[in-house]
């Protein structure tokens, strides 16, 4: 009698472990921040793309999670945002001169525009993001030190400008130098396994998108809430941080931090969101 | 000086213990896979059912957890879904396939499966050094996770 109702007990446990199945997958609820800014969280994938239809990893996220995004107030990535600005108004280095001095009005001269990251640089020869874009103004304009990877002001600043391309659709051009060669580049990148575990990106954020890897909920990936805040971290994590983070997990090298090999992912997983508001600062587990 | 002299002795002796381990314990690359299934067991040992639980659920070992639901394992949190549930799975499979299924899934499952290769050294690009060269289980840790996967019945 006794074993009668434990086994009840197992099968009621069972089942709710078959029907997790069913909230497995991402909720089709709507984001509008502040009661003003419609975000693009599920739309239509770009031509070529493996998916009909992309969602930002916010649709992945847990309500608790989901409503942090919802009010500026509530999210904690904001008060980075804000020291973002305090740096974009501050001179540095031996010209004296802040971003604002060229820029003026980052909500006026920056509106958009990291929608539209990763460019070609033809100076370098390759793409750039924020990061170094913010890198080339401060050691070209400013007489300043370029900053070291995720150190300094870097998080906050790239937060800053692009938080102001908040809602915009993420779309990024192709066409300019040699993007689509890094693009194809980033695909293979994206489709090959490695590190002993033997994993690509692929495996899980398209393979598995919507499954539970143990605790997380695998999103497709995106990158359109970057540089992000972490609830885990309780601070932003930068993309490539983020990038170095998924590649150790497969327990293989990390490349550096804006390398040939993370900047061509960058470029390859940016497309993949192509039509996705920017998020900045999203917030997540 | 003398206690010295014994601590050799007591090393060459766990040395030459290790050396007959190592006998019966097949090397990675020499695991047979006949017909999705591995005959022997790799370690030349029996496998324990209760470590092989732990290696089951430990993150550092098998994650099994992370990727398969295990209704058995209940009183863990956050079973994954990546892979089918493991309930009954002694009920699907032999012993010696579940062997084959850790050992290198790829040999039973296809090329295109995500669930790693437990013992093998057939891994992805760029291994980090510290995994370079290692399996992810060893010989004995494979045969105790087989033996739990043999308790799994419905
Ligand atoms: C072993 C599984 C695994 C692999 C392989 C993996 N990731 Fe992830 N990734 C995760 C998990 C888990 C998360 C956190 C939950 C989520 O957002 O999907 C995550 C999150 C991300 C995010 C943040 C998404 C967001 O909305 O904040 C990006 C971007 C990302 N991964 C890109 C990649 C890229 C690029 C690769 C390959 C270089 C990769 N991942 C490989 C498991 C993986
Ligand atoms: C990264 C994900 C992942 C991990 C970790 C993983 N597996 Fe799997 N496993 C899978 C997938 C996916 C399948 C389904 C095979 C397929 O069709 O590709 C599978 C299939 C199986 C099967 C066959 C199940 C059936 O009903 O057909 C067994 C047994 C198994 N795994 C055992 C294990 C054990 C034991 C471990 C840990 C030592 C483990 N797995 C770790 C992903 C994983």
């Amino acid at each position: 009698m006794k074993k009668s109702i434990l086994n009840g007990v197992m099968g009621g446990v069972v089942a709710a472990l078959v029907s997790s199945a069913a909230w497995a997958e991402p909720v089709d609820d709507e984001l509008v921040i502040d009661g003003d800014i419609k975000m693009v969280v599920r739309t239509k994938a770009p031509e070529g793309h493996p998916f009909d239809e992309i969602r930002s990893g916010w649709q992945y996220r847990t309500k608790e999670t989901r409503a942090l995004e919802v009010d500026s107030f509530n999210n904690p990535g904001m008060l980075r945002v804000e020291e973002g600005e305090g740096i974009w108004n501050t001179a540095d280095g031996t010209e004296g001169k802040s971003c604002a001095d060229c820029h003026g009005d980052a909500s006026e001269s920056m509106k958009e525009v990291a929608a539209h990251y990763p460019k070609w640089d033809a100076q370098s020869n390759r793409p750039i993001n924020i990061e170094l874009m913010i890198n080339k103004c401060r050691t070209e304009r400013m007489g300043a030190e370029a900053y070291e990877f995720d150190k300094g002001g870097q998080k906050s600043l790239t937060a800053y400008i692009k938080h102001q391309a908040l809602g915009t659709p993420v779309s990024i051009d192709l066409t300019q130098g040699d993007m689509q060669s890094w693009w194809e580049k980033g695909k293979e990148e994206y489709y090959t396994r490695t590190g002993q575990l033997n994993l690509s990106c692929s495996n899980c954020h398209e393979d598995n998108a919507g499954n539970y890897i143990r605790a997380d909920h695998l999103s497709m990936g995106q990158v359109n809430g970057f540089p992000v805040y972490r609830l885990k971290q309780a601070d932003l994590v930068s993309l490539h941080n983020r990038f170095r983070g998924c590649i150790r997990d497969t327990r293989a090298e990390q490349p550096k931090a804006f390398s040939d090999e993370l900047m061509a992912l960058e470029v390859y997983v940016t497309w993949r969101g192509t039509g996705l508001s920017v998020e900045t600062p999203a917030v997540r587990n | 000086m003398n206690s010295a002299r014994n601590l050799i002795a007591v090393a060459v002796m766990a040395g030459s213990l290790a050396a007959t381990a190592a006998w019966a314990e097949t090397a990675p690359d020499d695991v047979k896979f006949e017909d999705g299934a591995v005959a022997m067991s790799v370690s030349g040992n029996a496998g324990d059912a209760k470590a092989g639980a732990g290696v089951f659920k430990n993150k550092k070992l098998g994650n099994c957890l992370a990727c398969h639901a295990n209704s058995d394992m209940k009183n863990e949190l956050f079973h994954g879904e990546v892979g089918p549930a493991l309930d009954g799975v002694a009920d699907r499979y032999s012993v010696d396939q579940l062997r084959a299924i850790v050992a290198n899934s790829k040999e039973v499952f296809g090329d295109q499966t995500v669930m790693p290769g437990f013992y093998t050294l057939k891994v992805g690009k760029n291994p980090a050094k510290e995994f370079a060269g290692k399996t992810i289980l060893s010989a004995q840790d494979v045969e105790d996770v087989v033996a739990y996967l043999a308790t799994l019945k419905e």
